[in-house]
């Protein structure tokens, strides 16, 4: 029962806190990519993939009162923060969830742009398609963000890293 | 490109009064197999057995998100930031957007770990009669559809007029719906929403003066959410639903024998399922399996048919996951003791575990919210406009339901002491 809702909590405790909703759902998305098991379904929007699912899901545990939010305003937006309350850690407390090697790969995540994080979400949804593909699509669908060959590859990089730990 | 039909056909259509066909290639994709088949998958799932009405399918609605664009490309042509030759690529995949749903979609889903978009993409790429008459146009013609249906279309404006927080999918299934299931609440003006619709270079915005009947459909959303998609009884059967799938899964890969073979299922079962298995599947055809399985051997896969085909669904109660987590544990044990399996016949179901949406501005950059267009110009989020937006954008809108069997456990000829035991945990008399 409620098994999807203890693993976004313990991918929260994982990560301490993380600033803002857009790099929470390019986290989670990234996770899901490389076969943490998460179950949230994703779409892709404007802005990347991006799961109706775990939006709700989100707000079920800050309801609940096992995820602590703070919505902070940044003059034209708000930008919100996410962290687990002591009964989210009560909550985790009836579950056995393994999932080795997450908290390496989360802090990884965590210390990058949320911007980033959405290339590399882009790049992981396209996953099935040629580089020189994937490079097109960025470059047209998402031309606004104005993202350069190099963060692109950077981006192939560094889901070669996150390979990597998980293969460690 | 664009052959026209001798002469304009119409659907009757309760929504829209008429919907209205001229070009060749948009009644030939009406005609083919694919689409037809969505006459018969029903557009509310298991909504039926709550709101009887609620029998309309994905078919009528496909057609009226159709008519919705077909009607906001007329009012576009002529605008600058309106190129009409996107015209027909709008109205395809508007047709088409829902052209891969399965039967069920959403128990179906879950329990076989399908994803209904990437069969629309098949049925649109692949072998099909509708691959067929898309290739009249060009041979990139059914990619650029698909592309526009995934949303991953570098023309944002198309894209945004089939999915977007306001968009034709949504402004038909609300009035459809909220027909269908007899509700009074899905009503808003979408003829003033249609002319306040203006083409931006990314999106579809709505002009300021507008707002109020946007405001309507807004509140349209959320009133349909809770009174008809969020329902409980809809979702206790969509729950028992699912228990029917995951036996029938269960007992096939520990080799039971069915008395009839459920060949249609098989793939299912495997996880292993191809574009000609999936089309072959619709409500008709899992409506027969269920009423079959009714006298199997298994008792469990028999009892949950049964209740599934006479609408003997399960009761439900709040669950607060904070509070009652204890009981959970307890209640799963007591079930077991009681000769219940708790697999089957106890589960706790969330909003989130549903697939429908509420409006949220949400953060810069998280998701394409819908946006006013000010006289001088600018563009402004919704809810920064709206008072009436903005005070349900912050409301509580989530639940969790514990579903369970209430005629097992009323009846006492066995089992006495566990089930007099769930009774108090779950407060019945």
């Amino acid at each position: 029962m409620l098994e999807d809702h203890a693993k976004v909590i313990s991918l929260l405790k994982e990560a301490g806190e993380i600033i803002g909703r857009k790099k929470l759902q390019k986290i989670v998305y990234i996770c899901k990519k490389l076969q943490f098991p998460f179950n949230e379904r994703y779409q892709f929007h404007f802005y990347g993939p991006y799961s109706e699912e775990l939006t709700l899901r989100v707000e079920e545990l800050c309801n609940l009162g096992l995820v602590n939010e703070v919505k902070e305003s940044k003059g034209g937006y708000y930008q919100y923060r996410y962290t687990i309350t002591e009964e989210g850690e009560g909550f985790l407390g009836h579950y056995d969830l393994e999932m080795p090697y997450l908290n390496k790969c989360i802090c990884e995540m965590n210390g990058q742009s949320s911007r980033f994080l959405e290339l590399v979400s882009t790049v992981l949804y396209f996953d099935s398609l040629p580089k020189e593909e994937v490079k097109e699509k960025v470059f047209t669908i998402k031309r606004k963000q104005n993202y350069t060959e190099e963060e692109i590859e950077e981006a192939y990089g560094y889901i070669e890293r996150l390979n990597k730990h998980l293969e460690a | 490109m664009l052959e026209l039909l001798n002469e304009e056909k119409v659907f009757k259509d309760p929504v829209h009064r008429y919907v209205h066909v001229k070009y060749k290639l948009i009644w030939d994709l009406i005609g083919t197999k694919e689409f037809q088949r969505l006459r018969r998958i029903r557009q509310l799932g298991t909504t039926y057995l709550t709101f009887h009405g609620a029998e309309h399918s994905r078919f009528s609605h496909s057609l009226g998100v159709y008519e919705i664009v077909r009607r906001i490309v007329d009012l576009f042509e002529g605008r600058k930031e309106w190129d009409d030759k996107n015209r027909m690529l709008s109205l395809c995949a508007a047709l088409l957007h829902d052209v891969g749903h399965g039967p069920f979609s959403h128990s179906f889903e879950k329990v076989f770990d399908l994803d209904h978009e990437d069969f629309t993409r098949e049925i649109i790429l692949g072998e099909t009669e509708v691959n067929q008459v898309l290739r009249q146009v060009d041979q990139d013609f059914p990619r650029q559809v698909a592309d526009v249906i995934a949303k991953t279309h570098d023309n944002k404006l198309v894209v945004s007029l089939i999915s977007s927080q306001i968009d034709a999918d949504r402004m038909d299934y609300l009035l459809r719906d909220a027909y269908f299931t007899g509700v009074s609440y899905g009503q808003f003006d979408i003829e003033r929403i249609l002319r306040v619709m203006r083409p931006t270079e990314d999106q579809v915005v709505i002009k300021a003066s507008g707002m109020h009947a946007v405001e309507d459909y807004i509140m349209s959303r959320y009133q349909m959410y809770w009174q008809v998609y969020f329902h409980p009884v809809t979702r206790s059967a969509e729950v028992i639903l699912s228990k029917v799938l995951h036996r029938a899964k269960h007992l096939y890969k520990k080799g039971y024998k069915f008395k009839l073979k459920p060949v249609h299922f098989y793939s299912l079962f495997m996880e292993n399922v191809s574009l000609a298995d999936y089309l072959r599947l619709d409500e008709s055809v899992a409506m027969y399996y269920f009423q079959l399985w009714q006298d199997e051997e298994d008792t469990i896969l028999r009892d949950l048919c049964r209740r599934f085909m006479n609408r003997q669904l399960f009761k439900y109660i709040e669950f607060n996951p904070m509070v009652q987590l204890k009981d959970w544990r307890r209640l799963s044990d007591l079930f077991e003791e009681a000769g219940i399996d708790p697999n089957y016949y106890l589960e706790v179901d969330s909003s989130s575990d549903l697939p429908y949406d509420f409006y949220r501005p949400g953060e810069e950059e998280e998701r394409l919210p819908i946006h006013l267009l000010m006289p001088n110009g600018e563009l402004r989020e919704l809810s920064r406009e709206s008072d009436v937006v903005e005070a349900i954008s912050g409301k509580k809108r989530t639940d969790h339901k514990l579903y369970f069997p209430a005629d097992m456990i009323n009846d006492l000829s066995s089992h006495r002491k566990a089930k007099e035991k769930i009774k108090e945990i779950l407060h019945l008399k």
